[in-house]
């Protein structure tokens, strides 16, 4: 799993003028941006803004109507997603990806125990040493700040924080490149939020991780972004760095959206 | 294995050869000849309703009624023994449907329908077992979506079955699993052998006689042809092991066979016999002895062979 | 000296969707430009857009109209019409901020949110800890603070732990946008000096200052903001 494409100048993935339509209705129109390696990006709007069909999009499980998603595998080529084989997608989400949905259940196997669910991946691109995969699992345990001695325990038997920190170890144990997140924040309490965001920015920073985050908190954008996508009736809007979009927003939605933010 | 509609000793008038007609019988023949054109993988095939419940056996009695021929001589067997209710059960259904000769000895059938083990006698090229399955899906009780499952099967992703193997380690310390044990089949599929012990495993590996699976209520037919690799999943530092039984059998002496425990009494006394009837009498006829053999019995048969 | 910031006719103005699109200028035709090694100083009431100015620079703000050229090592780069990528890279190696406000984040401890500059530009853990602690004794911030996450710290302790933060690292372009506005004068003091090391160092530094006292210390010129102001704002 040695990255042969370690030049941070190219980007990791494109999409261009992608495009869904359910029937007549538009799930998302014209979307194209870049990410970088290394780099987050924020997708923020409403509910049905359309930013979940995109994060669909994006992430092979929905194909768009019109428009490409491209991506660099390791080998440094530049491949539209749709034009790969099913294999090819399935073995790319499960090594070199991840997808934390925002309902653990969703992303989690529930009935087997936490050590087997961080282990699963290693145990699909082939790991078959039982202790090895068992110690890989005990770190990322530790690194998520689940207490070791959980790693039998079904993750049915843990709360929801640290069942959506057992969700992100179990994608990250294969050093993926890039994250999808899909309101990873959504539904916890707020001391349980605030702790998971430290937890994934300094991930983030520390694995060197390219993110696309979808939320509807402007503070989970903020904290955790470079760059922020605002969309709308399933169009972008307006885009540009974090901190720009969210303290000189031009749209008027945007305008909306950040005046709409209670502060404590 | 020849059909004829021809009736031999006591051929039921009113049903076709085999109880299947030929058409049926076509189908289930197609389906077994891609089952084994693609070792592990399973075929699925039109399972009819078959006068017997679902669990009995009725994946098994299919390809049975489909290969069957006048010449066959069959043997049934259930968790090794021929007399238990459901291996007397299927013989007198053949019997009556077919007139074929039946038999209980290994070594003589042709064909051998089981559920839940493989005989001790080695089998030869002339010879085909016949597989019980009651779920022929290994991935399961992992992934209930039949849709992903196929898929997983389709693209040779297999990490999940591991997973299982984990889970036993981790909460017994080894691979618990002692029956249905997941299997390779020819380096490309994953397949579940139907319950019998692991101790049964290593010989479906390059065994000369053709390997059929039936599952009448899944509607699934694999098979494993002549001289295939099966190899038992495991890890490298957890390889695996059949099960090992620390004394013989307690009537023919065996060793290295499958044992079954019998309870003699409410005190607890037990005793371990052969699990196969059959080899277990052929070794008593050959003079071996265990320590609980009933001495008088056993010097009467010796005296009639 | 070389120059360091050239700002030239630049405009800025807010348009208010939420008031019926109501258009807001604030400045146009700025022009002034900042050396190496020098400290030049907003002027002005507030209002007038001296905020607006520093916000621009840092990328915090778009800008429709005129340039702002940075020197970047050999490269001149207009702030103007920036990537993203393009502005998140100088941030991390060219341009630094003092703001007024310390935005926490939860759970990290005041040493690591002072040291996490100088860990972006590639200094190993531990050395970057050690000087985060040099400038926190400094700064006079006692050293039971240093492991405590600053949201709960009072208005001076935060703005020191801030400023350590945008001191620890070294800058070509540092912009300080109210540094003194919490501290008491031993602390304003150890902020001069601080300043005086930077020029020292050849660091273009451009600055809002109300403290009149500091101001006179450490500006070497001051910008009146006042002469680029709308007519319509003034």
């Amino acid at each position: 799993m040695e990255p042969l494409d370690n030049n941070r100048d190219l980007p990791l993935l494109r999409a261009s003028q992608t495009t869904k339509y359910y029937g007549a209705r538009i799930g998302c129109k014209d979307v194209s941006f870049e990410v970088y390696p290394g780099e987050v990006l924020a997708i923020v709007g409403e509910s049905g803004s359309g930013k979940s069909t995109l994060l669909n999009c994006l992430s092979t499980r929905l194909a768009p109507t019109t428009g490409t998603v491209e991506y660099r595998g390791r080998d440094g080529v530049m491949r539209n997603l749709y034009e790969m084989s099913e294999a090819e997608r399935r073995t790319l989400m499960r090594t070199d990806w991840g997808y934390v949905h925002q309902h653990p259940s969703d992303g989690l196997r529930m009935s087997v125990s936490a050590g087997a669910n961080v282990g699963e991946r290693l145990m699909a691109v082939g790991n078959r040493h039982y202790a090895n995969i068992r110690s890989t699992a005990t770190d990322w345990l530790e690194r998520v700040e689940i207490d070791c001695d959980r790693i039998d325990d079904q993750p049915r038997a843990f709360s929801g924080g640290m069942r959506q920190r057992l969700q992100i170890a179990r994608n990250l144990v294969t050093a993926p490149r890039l994250v999808f997140m899909d309101e990873p924040t959504g539904g916890l309490d707020v001391s349980v939020q605030a702790r998971l965001l430290d937890l994934l920015r300094s991930l983030v920073a520390d694995l060197g991780l390219a993110v696309i985050i979808v939320t509807h908190d402007l503070a989970v954008a903020r904290l955790l972004s470079h760059r922020t996508l605002v969309m709308r009736h399933g169009n972008v809007i307006e885009h540009g760095l974090t901190d720009q979009v969210l303290d000189d927003p031009q749209q008027s939605y945007t305008q909306l959206l950040v005046s709409s933010i209670l502060q404590p | 294995m020849s059909t004829s509609p021809k009736n031999t000793q006591s051929f039921n008038e009113h049903y076709n050869f085999a109880y299947l007609d030929e058409q049926t019988k076509r189908m289930i023949r197609r389906a077994i000849l891609k089952g084994i054109a693609i070792p592990g993988y399973q075929v699925p095939f039109a399972s009819r309703e078959m006068p017997m419940p679902y669990g009995w056996g009725t994946g098994g009695v299919q390809l049975t009624a489909a290969v069957i021929g006048d010449k066959d001589i069959l043997k049934v067997i259930d968790q090794g023994s021929d007399d238990t209710t459901n291996a007397v059960a299927l013989r007198d259904f053949f019997k009556q449907t077919t007139g074929v000769s039946t038999t209980t000895s290994t070594k003589e059938a042709t064909l051998i329908q089981t559920r839940h083990r493989i005989p001790e006698a080695p089998l030869n090229g002339d010879q085909v077992l016949i597989y019980q399955v009651p779920i022929p899906e290994p991935l399961r009780f992992l992934e209930p979506r039949e849709t992903e499952t196929r898929k997983m099967h389709a693209l040779e992703e297999y990490g999940l079955m591991h997973v299982k193997l984990y889970e036993d380690i981790a909460h017994f310390g080894h691979i618990s699993t002692t029956y249905a044990y997941p299997v390779m089949v020819n380096s490309r599929y994953v397949m579940d052998p139907s319950p019998i012990p692991k101790f049964d495993n290593p010989k479906m590996h390059q065994m000369p006689a053709l390997q059929l699976f039936g599952a009448g209520r899944e509607k699934r037919i694999y098979a494993i042809p002549p001289y295939t690799d099966v190899v038992s999943l495991d890890f490298e530092d957890h390889p695996f092991t059949p099960q090992e039984f620390s004394e013989p059998c307690a009537l023919c002496a065996a060793e290295n066979v499958y044992l079954d425990e019998v309870i003699l009494d409410d005190k607890g006394s037990r005793m371990f016999v052969c699990s196969d009837s059959d080899y277990c009498e052929g070794r008593r006829a050959q003079g071996h002895k265990g320590h609980m053999a009933a001495d008088p019995v056993h010097s009467n048969e010796l005296s009639e062979a | 000296m070389q120059t360091k910031i050239c700002v030239a006719d630049l405009g800025k103005s807010f348009t208010m969707h939420l008031r019926g699109a109501m258009e807001i200028p604030v400045i146009e035709n700025v022009s002034f430009s900042v050396a190496a090694g020098e400290c030049a100083i907003l002027g002005g009431p507030s209002g007038s857009g001296k905020s607006s100015i520093i916000k621009m620079l840092y990328g915090n703000y778009r800008c429709h109209q005129g340039q702002i050229l940075i020197t970047d090592e050999d490269k001149i780069i207009n702030i103007a019409t920036a990537s993203p990528r393009e502005i998140i890279k100088l941030r991390e190696k060219t341009i630094g901020y003092v703001s007024q406000f310390l935005r926490a984040i939860p759970r990290v401890p005041a040493i690591n949110l002072v040291a996490e500059p100088l860990i972006a530009q590639g200094a190993n853990e531990k050395q970057a800890l050690e000087k985060a602690s040099e400038l926190l004794s400094r700064l006079n911030l006692p050293d039971h603070l240093w492991q405590l996450p600053p949201a709960t710290f009072s208005g001076g302790e935060q703005q020191r732990v801030n400023i350590a933060r945008g001191f620890i690292a070294h800058f070509p372009i540092l912009l300080l946008d109210e540094p003194t506005a919490s501290l008491d004068a031993k602390n304003s003091q150890v902020l001069i000096d601080l300043v005086n090391e930077k020029k020292k160092q050849g660091v273009a530094m451009l600055g809002i200052l109300h403290d009149l006292e500091t101001r006179e210390r450490i500006a070497d010129r001051t910008i009146d903001v006042t002469q680029f102001q709308t007519r319509t704002n003034a």
